[in-house]
Order: C-alpha cells, then sequence, then structure tokens
C-alpha cells in the first residue's frame, strides 16, 4: 500500500489536480490531528502541504518586528522555519535509525501535521496579548500552551507509535516531545514589542 | 594400588529427608541441567583485572561477545552501516544512563555498559537535551532574577540556543576525537591491556553529560552557593564515571603521562560547567547592588534638601 501512494502522487500525474481536492485534503487531515484516533490516513495519503502551511503561519506570527534591534530576541522568521524542518527532519532520520518502518516523507507529514494544535495556540497567545498584561495573563497564556502541547503529542503518538519496534517506542517518541516542547516554549515566550 | 580403593566414592543413602521427616536436617536444593549460565563460579579475580573481564549476570554478554565480530559488517555508505550504531533498546539506553549517573568505584562504564554495542542514540539526544535545558533554564533564571527592576524587559534570548548547541556538540565530538588519538598515540608507544575504539569514548562521554541536564535545570535557582555546591556535585559524578573509564587505558603508561591525562580530561569538564553557568545564567547578587547603593545617596540627598 505503501509503494501505491508512493507512485501516484503530484509528481507521478500528468493532468493538474484541482485545487478544491488538494485543500479538501489538507483539511481532512487537519481534522484527524484534532480529534486524533488509530487511522491510516494521514500515512497513506501523505502530503507537506499542510505542514507546509502551518509552519509559514507559525513562523510570521512568531517572528519579532523589523523595529526590534536586540540581539537577544525572539526568533526570526527563518530560524522558526528551520527548526521546525530540521527538527522534522533529524527525528524521522533518528526513527529510522532505530528500525521504525514509515516512510521519510509519512514521517515528516505526520510531524508537521501536529503542529496544528500548536498553532492554534499561538493564534490564542497573541489575541491574550492584545489584553492588559500581567500575571493572569500569563497564566492564561501558559494553560494554553500546555493544553496544546499534550495534544500535540497525543496526536503524534498515536499515529507514529505504531510504526516502532515495541522495545524502542519510548527512544523514538523522546526526541517528539523535547520537538514540541521546544515550540512550545518559543509560543510561551512570545513578547510582542 | 591400595591407594586407589581409597579414592573410591562412598555410598550414600538416601538423603532426601523431608522437612516432615527430620526437621533439623538442612537440605539443599542444586538446580537443574537448564541453570543459567552466569551461576558459573569462576577463580578469584585479581583487583588488576577485574576491569577487564566482568561477568554481571546478564544473559545477553556471552550472545553480545559472539555477535560482536559480526557487526558493523555493511559498507559505510548504505543506511545499514548507521543503523548499527542506533541498535539499543528502551532498557538499554536506561541501564546507561543510571550507570552514568551512579559510578561505582572500580567498575568501568564501557565494559559494563557498552560491551562492544556503542551507540549514538544516548550522546545524540543527551547532548540535544542539554543545550535546550541549559538555554531555557538560564533564560527563566534570568527573568527570576531581574524580575522587580524597572528598567528590565524581557527577551526570550534565542541566540543563545544556537551557542549552547556549538559549545556542547563540539565537546561531545572534539575532546573524544582527541583523547582519542592520544590514546592510540600511547598505545604505539607502551602496549595497554585496555583500549577504547572512538565511538566508544564518544559513547562514554556523551552519557556523562547527562548529570548536567537536571543540574542545569537546578541552577535556576539564584544563590550563588547553590550553584557552586551543584557544580561539584555534577563534577564529581560525571568526572569520577571518565576517570573511572579512562584509568584503567593510561594505567600501564609513564606515571605522570597518566595522571596528566587524568587530570586534563577532568580539567576540561570543569571548563565546560563553569563555563556554562557563567555564560547562560546571570549572577544572581551582583544586579541587586546598583539599587541597595543608590539608596542612601538619596536619602542623604533628600536630607541635605531638607
Amino acid at each position: 500500500m505503501a509503494k501505491a501512494v508512493e507512485s501516484s502522487g503530484e509528481l507521478g500525474t500528468t493532468s493538474p489536480r484541482p485545487l478544491m481536492r488538494d485543500l479538501k485534503a489538507v483539511g481532512k487531515k487537519f481534522m484527524h490531528v484534532l480529534y486524533p484516533r488509530k487511522s491510516n490516513t494521514l500515512l497513506r495519503d501523505w502530503d507537506l502541504w499542510g505542514p507546509l502551511i502551518l509552519c509559514v503561519t507559525l513562523a510570521l506570527m512568531l517572528q519579532r518586528s523589523s523595529v526590534d534591534s536586540e540581539q537577544d530576541g525572539g526568533p526570526q522568521f527563518a530560524e522558526v522555519f528551520v527548526i521546525i524542518w530540521f527538527g522534522a527532519v533529524t527525528i524521522t532520520v533518528n526513527s529510522k535509525l532505530l528500525g521504525g518502518n514509515i516512510s521519510f516523507f509519512q514521517s515528516l507529514c505526520v510531524l508537521g501535521y501536529c503542529i496544528l494544535p500548536l498553532t492554534v495556540a499561538m493564534l490564542v497567545c497573541r489575541l491574550v496579548l492584545l489584553a492588559e498584561q500581567g500575571p493572569i495573563n500569563f497564566m492564561v497564556r501558559l494553560f494554553v500552551v500546555i493544553v496544546m502541547f499534550a495534544w500535540s503529542i497525543v496526536a503524534s503518538t498515536a499515529f507514529l507509535a505504531d510504526s516502532q519496534p515495541p522495545n524502542r517506542k519510548a527512544l523514538a517518541i523522546y526526541p517528539v516531545f523535547l520537538f514540541y516542547f521546544v515550540i512550545s516554549w518559543m509560543i510561551l515566550t512570545f513578547t510582542p514589542q | 594400588m591400595a591407594a586407589v580403593d581409597d579414592l573410591q566414592f562412598e555410598e550414600f543413602g538416601n538423603v532426601t529427608t523431608t522437612p516432615a521427616e527430620n526437621p533439623d536436617a538442612t537440605t539443599i536444593n542444586i538446580e537443574g541441567p537448564d541453570e543459567s549460565p552466569m551461576h558459573q563460579p569462576g577463580p578469584p579475580r585479581g583487583s588488576g583485572g577485574e576491569e577487564d573481564d566482568e561477568l554481571l549476570g546478564n544473559e545477553d554478554s556471552d550472545k553480545t561477545e559472539l555477535l560482536a565480530g559480526q557487526k558493523k559488517s555493511s559498507p559505510f555508505w548504505t543506511f545499514e552501516y548507521y543503523q548499527t550504531f542506533f541498535d539499543v533498546d528502551t532498557y538499554q539506553v536506561f541501564d546507561r544512563i543510571k550507570g552514568s549517573l551512579l559510578p561505582i568505584p572500580g567498575k568501568n562504564f564501557v565494559r559494563l555498559y557498552i560491551r562492544s554495542n556503542p551507540d549514538l542514540y544516548g550522546p545524540f539526544w543527551i547532548c540535544a537535551t542539554l543545550v535546550f535545558a541549559i538555554a531555557i533554564s538560564g533564560n527563566l533564571s534570568n527573568f527570576l532574577i531581574h524580575l522587580g527592576e524597572r528598567t528590565y524587559h524581557y527577551v526570550p534570548e534565542f541566540r543563545k540556543v544556537s551557542i549552547a548547541a556549538t559549545i556542547i556538540y563540539a565537546y561531545a565530538w572534539l575532546v573524544p576525537l582527541a583523547l582519542w588519538g592520544f590514546l592510540v598515540w600511547r598505545n604505539s608507544k607502551v602496549m595497554n591491556i585496555v583500549s577504547y575504539s572512538f565511538l566508544e569514548i564518544v559513547c562514554v562521554y556523551g552519557y556523562s553529560l547527562f548529570v548536567y541536564i537536571p543540574t542545569a535545570v537546578l541552577w535556576i535557582i539564584p544563590q550563588k552557593a547553590v550553584r557552586w555546591i551543584l557544580v561539584m556535585i555534577a563534577l564529581g559524578i560525571s568526572g569520577s564515571v571518565l576517570a573511572m573509564t579512562f584509568w584503567p587505558a593510561v594505567r600501564e603508561d609513564n606515571r605522570r603521562v597518566a595522571l596528566a591525562t587524568i587530570v586534563a580530561i577532568v580539567l576540561l569538564h570543569t571548563l565546560l560547567s563553569v563555563g556554562c553557568l557563567a555564560y547562560f545564567f546571570d549572577a544572581p547578587e551582583m544586579d541587586h547592588l546598583p539599587t541597595v547603593t543608590a539608596a542612601p545617596n538619596q536619602t542623604f540627598v533628600a536630607a541635605k534638601a531638607s
């Protein structure tokens, strides 16, 4: 089944795929991430559009404004982009080296789509930051980020855990935990200028 | 010939007396033929050789020794070659981490836990975790220290992550490289019983850095004394793991060279931890001094004005 997916795809077709069909596929995967249950849709029909949209959105919201000339500010757009993609590639290579039977792009697809809860958290945080700053503001943001972080972990574990050999599951899941933890930290420490 | 008759075995009676029959008799159970190989009693070992042959009682030890010759047979440009460096299970990684946290005097980390199966999973992910632990803890600690000041504006200090990554990964790869080169050079002059491969050295260094992860988190506490005590404890633990690992490898050498090597290893480790503490974590007391000295001046000026 994996072979069939690899051959039929955007690269193999000659006729242009309708935009609505792609958007619907992306939207369906978003739903699968928001309500994670053991299904093969994310793995079978992988695509990287969803991760790209999410990554760009997150990087746009996280970048510091050009007015801020401080050296020690938050990450730039390119830095967030590189962290997300480099992190996802590292985790994928790690899980393949440990003996997982998931393909490279399937794993990138799952990791990218499971950033969706954290992107939602970023949106919520930016809205909350429009209100008055203070400890309550921080507690609300902390709570939202923690919940979304847990959601991302649960979603990605539901999709990725089965592809690992049973005695190495924890070894493959821990880098995912670290990856989403770092992204959550970047979201939580975002301070507007 | 009479001596041969004396050597005949005596026939004992039926010794299977149950405790019910004879409550005073002690019965010993001897295990059947399928006893595990770990119960073989070896000859008493001298203190010099105990690091070299360890029978921990782990059943895989025989299997691992047999398989050691069959590993790493793929050429280095195939994926399978690199998979041999990740051939560890979860419990093995936990055991190695536990071994790095509890150094037992006289037990060699490499012989005990690595056993010709060095992995790159541990060193890589421990270093990654350490990089983020130091950067995040440093950021958090600076935030807590400067919390009350009016002129302080919180910044996430994201640049420090790349700096931390450079330092930690350079340490975890370049120092083992230098040490391995040095040991190979000494080995050509003085025959050593114990010699380590490059990956085993990387492995030891990687796992010895694990103790710095909780140390970095605890460094958030803004007390100088606490931080220096933590430095001592962490250095004691990881330094002793390294020293006990490399002492057998330099023991046969010239006394001064051996001691100098161990001192250099511990010194570099100290430099790493103290350097990270100094760079990523602001000093707690220094920043409060200006506010303390400013107040008496203001009161003095106010008293003068009135």
